[in-house]
């Protein structure tokens, strides 16, 4: 293919000198393979990187709160000024969990729905115009669906269908929220229910099934480990979305049910404390780390069940 | 089975399947409304953003710098910059290294060696940490760590800083795409190539990368398109708001959602405005991309 004279094509030649052209290349493999190694390693590094980072940086945090006070407390205001600190993380995993519990509500129906039309019902052209769709929802940068909900969405809740609402709420940040992770539902489902067997359909066709019986009894039950874990990895984004829920659900942590008044997530509040004047190295500053702990603790936990749960209970199919 | 019999049976299978064929027809609508959702919701989104900043997108707009004092005459021109330093940055890093590491896990690895489940398993978790965790190390190990080998910033953010913190950020969609184009490449291909003699990375370097260009390309744009868009780890990074002259390798930087999300933070209407134009620069820019990643998979794309 290329002009460049091959060795390899010569080596036979000359008997004596092939042992010793190997070896010379051999070393050369070595070192590419050593490169090819250190590049898959570098993932192993950023993992390792992550965890030290967060350990390490939390520990001047924690010796300053008890972790017991951390976990435990129902009063988050870091930022507050004088002996009015509060340092009890409740509030903001709450309102982390509630606001992906919305987003949830509204992306498994819809995601769902999406997923089971591409998967089963849609024909070419339909498929043509709603993949794209889909695709074009996952590639929105989340700080366009901040604005969305902040300049739009709010608004409209507000004045069109009369909710009362404050301009940084929870309900449209959830409901906005809900849409960005739809994507991910819709197509992670659709790939579960598209790897089951068609033999399996007609199956169930045979016995006399209507379509809709089919999609519901047989090709969802048997690609429910697919569709669990597309329902986790959606969580798993909710709860580490950042810009929605800073933009438009405003800074306020609190362990209510009312989503018409402010909210704010761990990694909103992580970035809130990045961009104020806190000074690096003060208590306030070192909840970065904590939180951030919380956090990927809360994610690692998350994904770890999903692919248990997928291993456990994926159907094989020969 | 007498006839009676059967008339029941056809009868009680008739009337079943009429039931099932109305709540075939509902369940049919249920799933259109939930495209129909789906589609309205990205119809909204950009008649929206378009109506709030077409009217201040022009040629002024691009070349000018951003301003919080005269919103009026407010510009993008150093985020614009600066975020296609870091994508051109990050693109530098993320093809070899996420390349070489799919080559790796697809073409050496066996997959029976502990080490080599670890990477696996480790590269599926990295896909699911947060974006803003990501920040967290960006300012803890490149910023402010050990990591600031260059010593440039000395502390300080920096373009660089924030183009790795990218790049980690999106190493595993590279690697994760890269593998699959590999991975889709005949083992035909292979084999011939080292029956001839050739040696394992000359077979890999000439034969199966050279095949898997489409695939790797686009995997490379859909992660720089990801890149592209991410706020958080910016912010964490320390990139600058309402920066007035052109960002540097070594020095401060702005980007073009750290600037949107600046000026939807701002009280007065105007910058909502703004915000809105400088998404409609974003989705362009995004739109750019993901034309290129068609254009090349059509062109290119091997069928075998």
């Amino acid at each position: 293919m290329e002009r460049a004279p091959d060795p390899t094509t010569r080596a036979p030649a000359d008997g004596g000198g092939l042992t010793r052209r190997r070896t010379r290349r051999s070393v050369g493999e070595r070192a590419v393979l050593g490169f090819l190694g250190a590049a898959a390693v570098l993932s192993v590094l950023t993992t390792t990187g992550i965890v030290l980072t967060l350990v390490v940086e939390s520990i001047p945090f924690f010796e300053h709160v008890a972790p017991k006070e951390f976990l435990t407390g129902t009063g988050w205001s870091p930022l507050a000024g004088g002996g009015s600190q509060a340092f009890g993380v409740l509030p903001l995993v709450w309102s982390t969990l509630y606001l992906t519990l919305v987003a949830l509500a509204v992306a498994i129906p819809l995601g769902l729905g999406v997923g089971i039309l591409l998967a089963e019902y849609a024909s070419a052209r339909v498929r043509r115009t709603v993949k794209p769709v889909v695709e074009v929802l996952a590639g929105v940068p989340t700080i366009v669906f901040g604005y969305f909900a902040l300049t739009f969405l709010t608004p409209l809740l507000q004045e069109h269908l009369g909710i009362e609402l404050q301009i940084f709420n929870g309900l449209s940040a959830g409901i906005v929220l809900g849409i960005l992770v739809l994507p991910t539902i819709a197509s992670v489902s659709e790939d579960a229910m598209s790897a089951v067997p068609q033999s399996l359909r007609e199956g169930a066709f045979g016995l006399g099934a209507a379509k809709r019986q089919v999609v519901v009894r047989v090709v969802f039950p048997a690609a429910l480990s697919g569709i669990v874990a597309a329902l986790v990895l959606g969580a798993s984004r909710a709860i580490g979305e950042t810009v929605v829920i800073l933009v438009a659900a405003g800074n306020t942590p609190s362990l209510t049910t009312d989503l018409g008044t402010a909210h704010q997530n761990m990694a909103a509040f992580i970035a809130n404390v990045a961009r104020s004047d806190v000074s690096a190295g003060s208590v306030a500053y070192d909840t970065i780390f904590a939180v951030g702990l919380t956090l990927f603790a809360i994610t690692l936990a998350l994904n770890l069940v999903a692919i248990r749960f997928v291993r456990r209970y994926r159907q094989v199919y020969e | 089975m007498s006839v009676a019999e059967a008339s029941i049976t056809r009868s009680v299978v008739g009337r079943a399947a009429r039931g099932e064929r109305t709540r075939d027809l509902l369940f049919r609508v249920a799933l259109l409304l939930c495209m129909l959702v789906a589609v309205l919701f990205l119809a909204a989104l950009v008649v929206d953003v378009a109506i709030d900043g077409a009217p201040i997108l022009g040629p002024d707009f691009v070349t000018s710098y951003p301003s919080r004092i005269a919103p009026e005459s407010s510009g993008v021109r150093s985020a614009l910059l600066g975020t296609v330093y870091l994508m051109g940055l990050c693109a530098l890093f993320i093809v070899p290294v996420g390349v070489a590491a799919a080559v790796y896990l697809e073409e050496y690895a066996r997959p029976e060696r502990w080490y080599n489940r670890l990477v696996e398993v480790n590269i599926q978790n990295l896909a699911s940490v947060p974006s803003v965790v990501y920040g967290i190390l960006g300012l803890a190990f490149i910023v402010r760590g050990p990591i600031d080998v260059w010593g440039l910033g000395q502390g300080q953010p920096t373009l660089l800083a924030g183009a790795l913190t990218l790049g980690l950020l999106v190493l595993p969609v590279v690697i994760i795409v890269a593998r699959e184009a590999i991975r889709a490449v005949p083992s035909s291909i292979r084999e011939a190539s080292l029956a001839l003699g050739a040696t394992e990375w000359q077979t890999t370097w000439r034969q199966v990368l050279p095949s898997a260009t489409a695939g790797i390309a686009t995997g490379v744009i859909l992660a720089l398109s990801r890149a592209i868009g991410e706020t958080a780890p910016l912010i964490l990074v320390g990139a600058a708001a309402f920066q007035r002259f052109d960002p540097a390798i070594d020095g401060q930087f702005s980007a073009l959602p750290i600037q949107i999300f600046n000026n939807v933070t701002e009280p007065e209407a105007i910058f909502r405005d703004l915000a809105a134009a400088t998404i409609l620069v974003l989705l362009l820019l995004l739109l750019v991309m993901n034309s290129i990643a068609v254009l090349l998979r059509n062109r290119y794309e091997t069928k075998w």
